[in-house]
């Protein structure tokens, strides 16, 4: 159980996906403009990278392995990903309406995120087994949607700032995103 | 001849992705700390989008428009293990330290806008070409970050250190670092009005995906662009409606306005008649 929770605050804070990790920039930088539309973003990466660790580590354990192709785990991980996103949009718009409406327009933009398909590699990388590749796809997910939700409401906060010419823009984004690493750093010495 | 120099000079000079079209961030921020690791970054992604364009470009006239965007997957996500198997073979240490960026070259947006938009409507000469144009333009791209990156973490150029170690700035070298070099980029750019899309001076309609990495939020284009069209067009219909009711309710002052001049019209009228009588 201990180990279990080091996992998720370690994928959550120390490694942040984003800001330590690089991986789902570009939600990151453009769908952050709003704090509810990052929120929208991160519930639905939540929602995907949760059920994508589940079917690629399924797909991995009962297909690739006994058929001995490790090697095809990229092919296989895209896809499985790509399918689950188009039956999950589908299942959704069909049955919770409400649902699909709140995260809806979310779901075709992450279906190819690096951020879900890096999770899927890491966890074969890491060697982890289900249920430790479930905690670090909850902690990557929860990991994202901390970072985002943070960058858009700092966003909101300063767009009335005076800010000088140059640096109107990407350049103060990535400025901001560049101190919040910062701060995420500090997490480093919790494991 | 002429179109293939001018496929490579486009892709390194006039439509550089890293600089210009602002694509594939994942990879300019998470390799660039070192030069020859960003040299190995490119070249494989060249390599990856020389052969893509080429086989997308061959298989163009074959693959159905309905499921396109599933077979342009496939084809990248092979090529991406071809080159992961033979850096794992041949040169070792460049595989164990891109490490997991190696595989995420599948879901580089450089790799699916370019099929996307150019290998799926030319030849597959001048799709090599512009593969090998646009690779390098990355390759170049993320080469200049990481010198300067290296330069000011390490005080190193490609591996060979000058600068004694008291002058190193290490932040530069961590996370960090990394959003603050590309934020400078991209002010140096605004300040000299170059042209990026980050200040949106590019023609964005050229690719797939916008050409902006700032408002794209993954590889898959087109999905993409469907779903940015239906949030714009509700948004329209949303403005569109909230103008209408402005309006009918600006008419309704207008006439309430109107009632209420005639009434006082009629009254001043009255009170003259009034004053005369």
């Amino acid at each position: 159980m201990k180990e279990l929770i080091l996992v998720i605050i370690g994928s959550a804070l120390v490694n942040n996906i984003i800001l330590s990790q690089f991986q789902g920039l570009c939600p990151f930088l453009g769908v952050s403009k709003k704090v509810d539309t990052s929120l929208g973003m991160g519930a639905a990466v939540i929602f995907v990278i949760t059920l994508a660790s589940i079917a690629t580590n399924l797909v991995y354990t009962f297909v690739l392995v006994p058929l001995g192709l490790e090697y095809l785990q990229t092919i296989a991980f895209i896809l499985v990903i790509a399918a689950l996103v188009q039956l999950v949009e589908m299942f959704l718009k069909k049955n919770v309406p409400s649902l699909y409406q709140a995260l809806g327009v979310f779901l075709p933009l992450i279906t190819t995120n690096c951020a879900v398909l890096g999770s899927a590699l890491t966890n074969v990388s890491k060697g982890y087994n289900f249920i430790f590749s479930v905690a670090n796809g909850i902690g990557t997910a929860v990991g994202f949607t901390v970072a985002i939700v943070l960058l858009a409401s700092i966003r909101e906060s300063i767009e009335d700032n005076d800010i000088p010419f140059n640096f109107q823009g990407s350049p103060i984004v990535l400025i901001t995103s560049g101190l919040m690493a910062i701060a995420f750093m500090g997490f480093s010495g919790l494991i | 001849m002429s179109k293939c120099v001018e496929r490579i000079y486009n892709g390194i000079i006039k439509e550089n992705p890293t600089f210009v079209l602002m694509l594939g961030m994942c990879p300019t921020l998470a390799v660039t700390t070192t030069a020859t690791n960003a040299i190995g970054m490119g070249l494989s992604t060249t390599a990856v989008l020389v052969f893509s364009n080429l086989l997308i470009s061959l298989l163009r006239n074959i693959i159905p428009d309905r499921v396109r965007i599933p077979a342009y997957i496939v084809v990248i996500a092979s090529l991406v293990t071809i080159v992961q198997l033979v850096l794992q073979a041949y040169i070792p240490s460049l595989y164990s330290a891109l490490g997991i960026y190696i595989p995420l070259i599948v879901v580089n947006c450089i790799i699916m806008g370019r099929a996307e938009s150019y290998a799926a409507k030319n030849g597959p000469l001048e799709s090599a070409f512009d593969g090998i144009g646009m690779g390098l333009g990355f390759t170049v791209g993320i080469t200049c970050i990481a010198i300067v990156r290296e330069l000011l973490a390490q005080g190193a150029f490609f591996g060979f250190e000058f600068i004694p170690e008291d002058y190193h700035i290490t932040l530069i070298g961590l996370a960090p670092g990394a959003f603050f070099v590309l934020s400078i980029l991209t002010a140096l750019q605004n300040k000299f009005k170059m042209p990026s899309a980050t200040n949106g001076s590019v023609p964005q309609s050229s690719l797939a995906c916008g050409g902006n990495c700032m408002s794209c939020s993954g590889a898959a284009c087109s999905a993409n662009h469907v779903a940015l069209e239906e949030v714009r067009q509700v948004e329209l219909a949303k403005a569109a409606e909230a103008k209408k009711a402005a309006a009918a309710a600006a008419a309704a002052k207008k006439a309430e306005m109107a009632a209420k001049k005639a009434a006082e019209e009629a009254a001043a009228q009255a009170a003259a008649e009034k004053d005369a009588e």
